[in-house]
């Protein structure tokens, strides 16, 4: 193998639950650092070398005007951008907040308001820069996560499907939930999590945001008129972690205007 | 009242594997021109020169170490069957890592797969071989069987339309045919600089400016589906039937032996029962987009 | 009296000799069992472990499970699985290659070849794994792995004595009683006072357990009562395909409006293709160990409803839901036909139920039919 790549892991507004993925791969860790010459991650090491990096992961949304400034700089200096997360790729929880208006919120919740320096909205890295590959899921799932850094240090494609998490349920043999009456929606979001919560009796919270081609409207609107879900309760589904993603932000829009007309 | 054994008695259980693939040796590379390599590799044990007798038209599924496997046609003379010569335009992830090859190198390969172009049905007649851009690799093998057996032929015409002059592939080869005067060459490109003295325009045009007879040729066209359905209709508009007229398809394709579905176009599997279609068999699913 | 030489009657209480005979010839056995409120296919030990009692109820994007009056081992329709779960599983690698000194090695991927008895297959699904035989089991190109299991598998058929409503064998020719295609074939047969299993030879070593199961001869009278079971799983079936130049009708309707209406329903979620017992679509992954020495190949279920399934450098072929809704009912109803020389429908209506918003494949044949006749007579 030629010189190891130079990887940086970076943060903005998240949880840091999508770095403690990577820390969390116990058994490849070893491997990986071996692998990658880890240049950057304080969430790991006090010790940074400066920029460019090979790769750039980078988790978290741009909430404030700052983050805005840095996401370019880490654009600048990374040859190849992976956006990790929820937060990264969909805007995250605090993505809610797009739905309402943030200075009420802040003088609701803050004692001196003036300290707060915030954006009026929170959102994915791809607003703001170019990104080269996007790994979804709240958190990230380890075994992409390490199928990505395999597919860097081998020039690969990595096998990251874009297709709904109805065919992992199928795949592992997970008798449907949404057909057995539990709203779900594994069938208008991305794969990647090998389908976790049906398998343990409970709807997809679409935590790895929509699919490709994804028919949001399609869903809710079955839901509802099988009596499967209020519409307030509907709306809320679309808004979780990928709130900011464009087909889950679309559909939650679309049912809170029927929400308005029948009330 | 007792049947004949309920259980399929095929011998199935026994055949090889049509997934696993055999070791070749890649011997010569060669840039053809920019990012399109040709590969001549060697089989590296008994079994896989089993793989090595093929006709034109036909594939063969490449396997790179890690990287995977795609279906490239082969570009070679079907009369040396103790090699297999491939030519392949980097474009994808398994292509880019085929174009860097080098001589020593080992890939794995099945097949050959798929139907063959129809050089026994024009024994006779004029032929005519119509090629754009990288499709003119896949109707090689079809040159080097019809100029072996020559005589059995009246004219041979190939018309080969071009992105840009340093685009042409196999220049040397051509310019050698048609110096022999084995065979008509007629190239054009889309675009060019004022060095270049030859013809400027699609394909198309060369086949309207070609004289030949509608009712004694046989046509066979090789290159993107936009250009092989102009060409087609351009030969029809001449007076020629469409079952005279061939075409090579190209689908995604993961098996090369109908099981995994996905080269499927109407009612064909492109890896049995093409690549190669008569123009008859496709015309009206052509009419149809997203098939 | 009728010859009804190989045909055997097997009372409930001694049902589980059947079982008893078959572990002793070393067949694993797998068959229906309670899960995840489903009735599933999965590997059984016992009688008991068959869904004793229970039943489903099925409708278009519905599926549930409840507790029946009687005590019916085998009283319920097509689930969730189907049996290509065993033959074809959803995830196989199919080998390994190891980096060596000058190349690399390929190894066998599966090494152990597993002897089902399939207990209780449904005659449509019998009619199923039929179709896929001619998938994985083609002269030149038989998959081996499918081949190994397939010529091991012991197969007990189960007649279908109901129907639920998303069933429609009958309209299909493929139900509700199985012809030909297993080992034994079963009927449940129970009233006031009996219940017990008309159980049929199909080949010789069916004969073989059967004759070993303490079982008596069956008599006309079990073939009548077997007959009448039969008959309320015809007379219960509510959907139907009219298959009448059916190919015919699917290509020259490419361009059919309807295609349309059906895509604002359908979700491209791809559960049908991965409920039906037929579709047998892949794709194959490279998957590389981090030292770079080790490259499977792995084979996945895979669905036409996927952007990736018709992905060709630089883009995708079928963008559209509407093209890929298309693909998939005109491949199974009609280019199924000109490709295998049947449907690759056999109206186990396991489409019908795991829809995820119900979309009914006979109901689309119908709204297709009848767009098309307003197209002419407008």
């Amino acid at each position: 193998m030629a010189d190891k790549p130079k990887l940086a892991i970076w943060k903005f507004s998240s949880c840091d639950g999508c770095q403690l993925t990577l820390l969390d791969c116990e058994d490849e860790l070893l491997s990986v650092v071996g692998a990658v010459d880890v240049a950057y991650f304080v969430e790991a090491s006090r010790e940074t070398k400066p920029g460019p990096y090979d790769v750039s992961l980078v988790e978290g949304s741009i909430t404030t005007p700052h983050e805005a400034e840095l996401i370019q700089q880490v654009r600048k200096d990374s040859k190849f951008l992976v956006s990790i997360g929820a937060c990264a790729t969909g805007g995250g929880i605090q993505a809610l907040k797009n739905y309402a208006d943030v200075s009420d919120y802040i003088n609701t919740v803050y004692a001196t308001p003036e300290y707060i320096s915030t954006l009026d909205k929170a959102t994915p890295i791809s607003d703001h820069v170019q990104v080269d590959f996007e790994l979804r899921g709240c958190p990230i799932d380890k075994g992409q996560l390490l199928e990505v850094v395999n597919a860097l240090l081998y020039n690969r494609r990595p096998n990251i499907p874009t297709h709904s998490v109805c065919i992992e349920c199928k795949r592992r043999f997970t008798p449907c939930v949404m057909v057995r009456g539990i709203p779900c929606l594994g069938p208008v979001t991305q794969a990647g999590c090998g389908a976790i919560c049906p398998a343990h009796e409970r709807g997809c919270y679409g935590c790895f945001g929509p699919m490709e081609t994804p028919n949001a409207a399609s869903l809710g609107q079955w839901l509802l008129d099988k009596g499967m879900i209020s519409e307030g309760d509907l709306v809320r589904l679309f808004r979780t972690f990928n709130s900011d993603a464009p087909a889950f932000r679309d559909a939650s829009i679309h049912f809170e205007k029927e929400v308005q007309r029948d009330g | 009242m007792i049947a004949e054994h309920a259980i399929p008695s095929h011998e199935a259980a026994q055949a090889p594997d049509p997934m696993g693939p055999q070791p070749f040796r890649v011997i010569k590379v060669k840039e053809e021109i920019a990012g399109c390599t040709t590969l001549t590799v060697e089989p590296e044990n008994d079994e896989a020169k089993k793989l090595c007798f093929f006709q034109p038209g036909q594939f063969h599924m490449i396997y790179v170490f890690g990287q995977g496997e795609i279906p490239i046609s082969i570009s070679g003379d079907p009369s040396h069957p103790q090699q297999l010569v491939f030519t392949i335009m980097g474009v994808g992830t398994v292509s880019r890592a085929l174009t860097k090859l080098k001589a020593g190198d080992m890939v794995g390969l099945r097949g050959p797969f798929g139907n063959t172009w129809p050089v026994e049905k024009g024994a006779g007649k004029d032929v005519m071989l119509i090629a754009g851009g990288l499709g003119l690799a896949p109707l090689r093998p079809t040159i080097y069987s019809i100029l072996a057996r020559r005589e059995l032929y009246s004219r041979v015409m190939l018309l080969y339309g071009s992105r840009r002059p340093e685009n042409i592939l196999f220049q040397e080869q051509l310019d050698l045919w048609n110096k022999r005067m084995e065979m008509n060459v007629g190239i054009t490109v889309d675009s060019a600089d004022k060095k270049w003295d030859g013809n400027v325009g699609v394909v198309t045009e060369l086949i309207n400016d070609t004289s030949f007879s509608p009712t004694r040729t046989i046509a066979m066209i090789c290159g993107p589906e936009v250009m092989m359905r102009f060409s087609a209709h351009a030969l029809m508009d001449r007076g020629m039937s469409p079952k005279n007229i061939y075409v090579s398809m190209e689908r995604n394709m993961k098996c090369a032996v109908g099981q995994c579905g996905r080269c499927q176009y109407g009612q064909y599997f492109m890896c049995k029962d093409g690549p190669v279609f008569s123009f008859e068999q496709v015309e009206q699913l052509y009419k149809v987009r997203e098939v | 009296m009728a010859d009804h030489h190989g045909a055997y009657c097997i009372d409930r209480p001694d049902f589980g000799s059947l079982f008893s005979a078959l572990k002793k010839r070393g067949y694993s056995l797998v068959g229906p069992t309670v899960q995840d409120g489903a009735i599933v296919f999965d590997e059984i030990e016992a009688v008991d472990d068959l869904p004793e009692g229970w039943t489903d109820e099925q409708d278009a994007g519905t599926y549930r499970i409840r507790k029946r009056d009687d005590k019916a081992l085998f009283g319920f329709n097509s689930g969730p699985h189907s049996w290509k779960k065993f033959l074809y599983p959803s995830e196989t690698k199919l080998w390994s290659a190891r980096r060596t000194e000058d190349g690399f090695e390929i190894e066998e991927g599966e090494k152990t070849i597993p002897q089902y008895a399939f207990i209780g297959v449904h005659p449509c699904d019998l009619r199923a794994i039929e179709i896929q035989d001619k998938i994985f089991m083609a002269p030149d190109t038989a998959d081996p792995r499918y081949g190994r299991k397939r010529e091991a598998a012991f197969v007990i058929a189960l007649n279908c004595g109901q129907a639920s409503k998303t069933c429609f064998c009958t309209s299909m020719g493929t139900g509700p009683r199985a012809e030909s295609g297993f080992d034994i074939a079963l009927t449940e047969i129970m009233g006031e006072g009996y219940h017990y299993f008309l159980a049929e030879s199909g080949s010789e070593r069916g004969h073989d357990v059967l004759r070993e199961s303490g079982c008596r001869s069956a008599a006309d009278i079990d073939f009548e009562s077997a007959a009448k079971v039969s008959r309320q799983a015809v007379d219960g079936q509510i959907r139907a395909i009219d298959t009448n130049g059916i190919k015919e009708m699917l290509y020259r309707n490419y361009e059919n409006k309807h295609w349309e209406d059906v895509a604002e329903r359908c979700m491209s979620c791809a559960n049908c293709t991965l409920v039906c017992p037929t579709c047998f679509c892949s794709k194959t992954e490279d998957e590389m160990s981090l030292d770079g020495e080790i490259a499977d190949r792995w084979r996945y279920w895979d669905s036409c409803f996927t952007l990736d399934f018709s992905y060709i450098h630089g883009g995708t072929i079928r963008q559209t839901i509407r093209s890929r809704y298309r693909q998939w009912m005109t491949h199974k109803l009609a280019a199924w036909y000109d490709q295998f020389g049947s449907s690759g429908c056999v109206g186990c209506g396991r489409c019908i139920a795991w829809c995820p918003v119900g979309i009914d494949i006979t109901a689309e044949v119908k709204a297709l039919r009848e767009s098309e006749g307003g197209k002419k007579n407008g």
